[in-house]
């Protein structure tokens, strides 16, 4: 049986799912209710400067029939005492001695941040995280992301903290800026035992038509949130592989941004995340969803072999490649199994109208399961992802498998295309049908 | 037998015959329109006869565009909230949604069709921008599905129209004619009311049109005539005992249950005869009126109903029995009905034959025959010219519906002989520009 436990720059957890900073962290209460169904451990949510929160505070993205697939908020650190979080957090250590207690912190002077860091490892709390992500409120009051932007601040402030910590630094960055490995670097350089991402990212999740406000709305008003959610994953993914990759940065990395299941959590380790961190699947859900996410990554560890978190850690990133890097001879085309077909033909419309015309419709009305027009496929995988059938539309290799030549080959052979109508180009020996022939296609639903 | 209590009031009677498609709530029509995939050259429409774009409407109620929705269904069946409920969806639209080729449950098509135009008529949307009058009239008779389709249909060309009507009701069958829990009269009245309105009818109640003179002055008044009159009563069957006290006709009998519900009084042991929807309906509901049992007698096999298999699960559902290869050889009584002489048949060579020796009696204390409806000749008969065909249907061109008199048009049950309310819309439509062309000439 793989074991779950992990040692995250120091910071020692049964497992390593934790509760990111937030509403489920926002009392010892919720805290130790989370140990108790399972999970590893818990980032407090943000103490520091004195708040008022508004109401009201949350605003979701619904797709279809699903709902909270992008979660939005405008809640800002936690507007409960001090003496009662340190209180609290020192409660929850004498009940729960081997779960990770991180606190999060957000102040403004030198003086403040020794002090605090100072009264949480007083408190017995087994991590710091520096919250230099919230993207709203905090950010105008110069904290928060203000600080997450500013690199050369960021750093300034680690070193700090890191003059008074005697337990690990945890410093987390926002999205909301076009390179994240930069903040990283100065994370580093500050001194910081490790990094953690994404924090949530500056948005509107939608406008109420009636009123023309945004959501959420307070007294007939809005301001921008923070976004996260399922929606988020596909752009921490990306962060925490730029971080993880990155020569200059070589720190712990904790995932954060989308993780609602096992499966989340596998990719966020496998892009190189060695701790994950859980908020809106939580606030959807409640803490039970832990069963399934232990159950999932102990099954995928056993499964795989993995007897380790750490073994896990970054097994994808060899594959992640610049894009100069990929194989141009590799070939694949769709393939439809007639037996599994619905007959919706969402592929033919998709890739009529949203590729490259390369799936047909019979001449015989009474079949109405479309056909892959070989040549015109670029093996763009649009049919197999529109398909609404577990494996019906497959990508079937076409090429012999022994030739690799990527642009950066191309370059260095001199064989780049060069100019704009330059026979090397690819697009050139691609089959379009003649502009005309799209008013004599045949139509439906006009 | 007798799952229903016999209703004492109109509370009970609306619980016996709760709607089997009930509205949508605004969950339920968020979840069910999601599912849908949005096909390409989608199958569910094709297979409506009045070709409503399915997928398009689906995504206006998914959106919340319910007036939206609501348009792209009256555009193509102005008898849209009453077809999301009474048609036979199962073997239409639903019947043909990609999700039969898996086992993921099809989408309810019908019920986010109601869904969307309930909302709409609750709240009088507008749907239609009428065009100017261009000064020509024509007569519809018939204030059934077909006629009203097609004075709708004329109104959108820019015709007055005059729909004469025999009954003091519009609708035809829908309101008269149809279960009553696949839809209720306040329901069909509701959808009715909304397209006077939207399409300015005017219907003249309680005028029938059976006298040459009526006819005389249709053709010297109007520059066409559209003839929607639907079908007559209950036919004979031509054996002993139907003029027998409690043997009534299906049509006749649910026209009655329809009016005067809990009220209505039928019998305790109920014989059905036939195997078609109207048979089916007529057991079910003699059930949900409390009989302690009800047979349907069918002189074929089962397999050769022509009712839909859903109809037929339906009446059994509520403990109809059903009975096949047993035609009735006479209704037997004194006065009133006391039971059906049936014999046993077998099809050979595709003919029904009676197996001779094999006679019985069933006791019963009413007798329903839903046996096919009379055709309206005595009215066919008063106009010069009119053909029909051998089974005493009007005959009509298959694109224009017009007649072998060019004056006049038909559509429904007069012309099919008896189909489903959105056949009859679909015709009464098309009807509607083959007189628009007539008269264009």
């Amino acid at each position: 049986m793989a074991d779950l436990s992990i040692n995250f720059a120091g910071i020692k957890s049964p497992n390593p799912f934790w509760l990111a900073s937030a509403p489920p962290t926002n009392s010892g209460y919720q805290i130790m209710k989370a140990f108790d169904a399972g999970w590893g451990g818990a980032v407090w949510k943000t103490l520091g400067v004195p708040v008022i929160n508004v109401s009201s505070r949350y605003g979701s993205v619904n797709y279809k029939d699903k709902r909270m697939m992008g979660f939005n908020n405008i809640e800002l650190i936690t507007d409960r005492p001090l003496a009662i979080n340190l209180k609290e957090i020192e409660e929850v250590k004498k009940y729960f001695p081997d779960h990770a207690v991180i606190a999060s912190l957000m102040v403004e002077t030198k003086e403040q941040w020794h002090q605090i860091v100072r009264d949480v490892q007083n408190a017995g709390a087994d991590g710091i995280e520096l919250n230099f992500g919230c993207p709203h409120g905090m950010c105008e009051r110069g904290m928060g992301s203000a600080v997450g932007q500013e690199p050369k601040v960021l750093e300034h402030i680690v070193s700090w903290v890191m003059e008074v910590a005697t337990i690990p630094v945890i410093v987390k960055l926002t999205p909301n800026i076009t390179d994240i490995t930069l903040p990283a670097m100065a994370a580093k350089r500050g001194g910081g035992n490790a990094i953690s991402m994404i924090n949530t990212i500056q948005s509107i999740v939608g406008v109420d038509l009636d009123n023309f406000v945004p959501y959420p709305i307070v007294d007939g008003q809005s301001s921008n949130g923070g976004y996260c959610g399922p929606a988020v994953k596909p752009i921490a993914l990306n962060m925490v592989k730029n971080c993880a990759i990155h020569p200059d940065i070589n720190l712990p990395i904790s995932g954060i941004g989308g993780i609602e299941s096992w499966r989340d959590a596998v990719e966020h380790i496998l892009l190189g995340a060695s701790s994950v961190q859980v908020c809106t699947a939580v606030m959807h859900y409640g803490f039970g969803i832990i069963r399934e996410m232990k159950s999932g990554l102990e099954q995928y560890m056993d499964d795989k072999g993995f007897a380790t978190i750490d073994q896990m850690v970054g097994k994808a990133l060899p594959n992640v490649k610049t894009w100069e890097n990929l194989n141009l001879d590799y070939k694949v085309v769709a393939n439809i199994n007639d037996d599994k077909c619905i007959e919706c033909q969402l592929c033919y419309t998709a890739c009529e109208d949203g590729a490259h015309q390369a799936i047909g419709l019979s001449d015989d009305p009474a079949n109405r399961i479309p056909h892959i027009i070989e040549a015109n496929c670029v093996g763009c995988n649009l049919c197999s992802l529109v398909c609404p059938v577990e494996g019906c539309i497959t990508m079937e290799r076409r090429d012999d498998g022994k030739s690799v030549v990527t642009w950066k080959d191309k370059g260095e052979a001199n064989k780049q295309p060069t100019t704009f109508d330059d026979p090397l180009a690819g697009g050139l020996h691609h089959w379009v049908p003649e502009p005309a022939e799209a008013l004599t296609k045949r139509k439906t639903r006009e | 037998m007798a799952e229903f209590k016999k209703p004492m009031n109109e509370a009970d009677f609306n619980k016996n015959f709760a709607p089997i498609k009930p509205l949508m709530t605004e969950t339920q029509a968020a979840i069910e329109s999601s599912r849908c995939l949005f096909c390409f050259d989608p199958p569910c429409m094709k297979s409506c006869p009045t070709e409503i774009d399915i997928p398009l409407f689906i995504r206006q109620i998914h959106t919340g565009n319910m007036t939206g929705a609501a348009k792209t269904i009256y555009n193509s069946n102005v008898f849209g909230n009453t077809c999301g409920k009474v048609c036979p969806t199962e073997v239409l639209c639903e019947g043909s949604c990609v999700y039969n080729n898996t086992d993921v449950k099809v989408i309810e098509i019908g019920r986010l069709q109601t869904y969307a135009t309930t909302q709409a008529i609750h709240e009088k949307k507008k749907i239609v921008t009428l065009p100017a009058l261009n000064g020509k009239k024509v007569a519809v008779v018939g204030a059934g599905p077909a006629g009203i389709a097609c004075a709708s249909e004329l109104r959108m060309l820019g015709y007055t129209t005059d729909i004469f009507e025999a009954k003091s009701k519009p609708s035809g069958l829908t309101v008269h004619g149809i279960a009553p829990y696949k839809i209720t009269n306040e329901e069909v009245m509701d959808e009715m009311n909304y397209l006077i309105k939207q399409f300015e009818l005017n219907i003249i109640y309680e005028t029938a049109i059976n006298e040459k003179t009526d006819i005389e002055k249709l053709e010297s008044n109007y520059s066409a005539v559209f003839l929607g009159v639907g079908l007559g009563k209950t036919g004979e069957l031509g054996i002993a005992g139907e003029q027998l006290k409690n043997c009534t006709g299906a049509v006749e009998m649910i026209e009655v249950l329809r009016m005067k519900k809990h009220e209505t009084v039928l019998g305790k042991k109920v014989i059905v005869l036939g195997g078609g929807n109207t048979a089916m309906d007529a057991g079910s509901e003699a059930a949900r009126m409390g009989a302690e049992s009800v047979i349907l007698a069918y002189r074929r096999s089962k397999h050769e109903m022509g009712a839909y298999e859903f109809e037929f699960d339906l009446a059994k559902a509520v403990g109809v029995q059903g009975w096949f290869n047993v035609a009735p050889l006479a209704i037997l009584g004194s006065e009133a009905v006391e039971g059906v002489k049936f014999i046993r048949t077998e099809t050979r060579d595709g003919k029904v034959v009676n197996i001779e020796g094999s006679e019985f009696t069933e006791a019963c204390d009413m007798v329903i025959k839903a046996t096919g409806q009379s055709k309206q000749t005595s009215v066919f008969d008063l106009i010069d010219g009119l053909d029909l065909d051998s089974g005493k249907r009007i005959k009509v061109d298959p694109i224009s519906f017009q007649t072998s008199n060019n004056k006049y048009f038909a559509a429904g049950d007069a012309v099919s002989g008896g189909e489903e309310v959105v056949n009859a819309v679909a015709c009464g439509k098309k009807a509607a520009r083959g007189i628009h062309a007539f008269i264009s000439k």
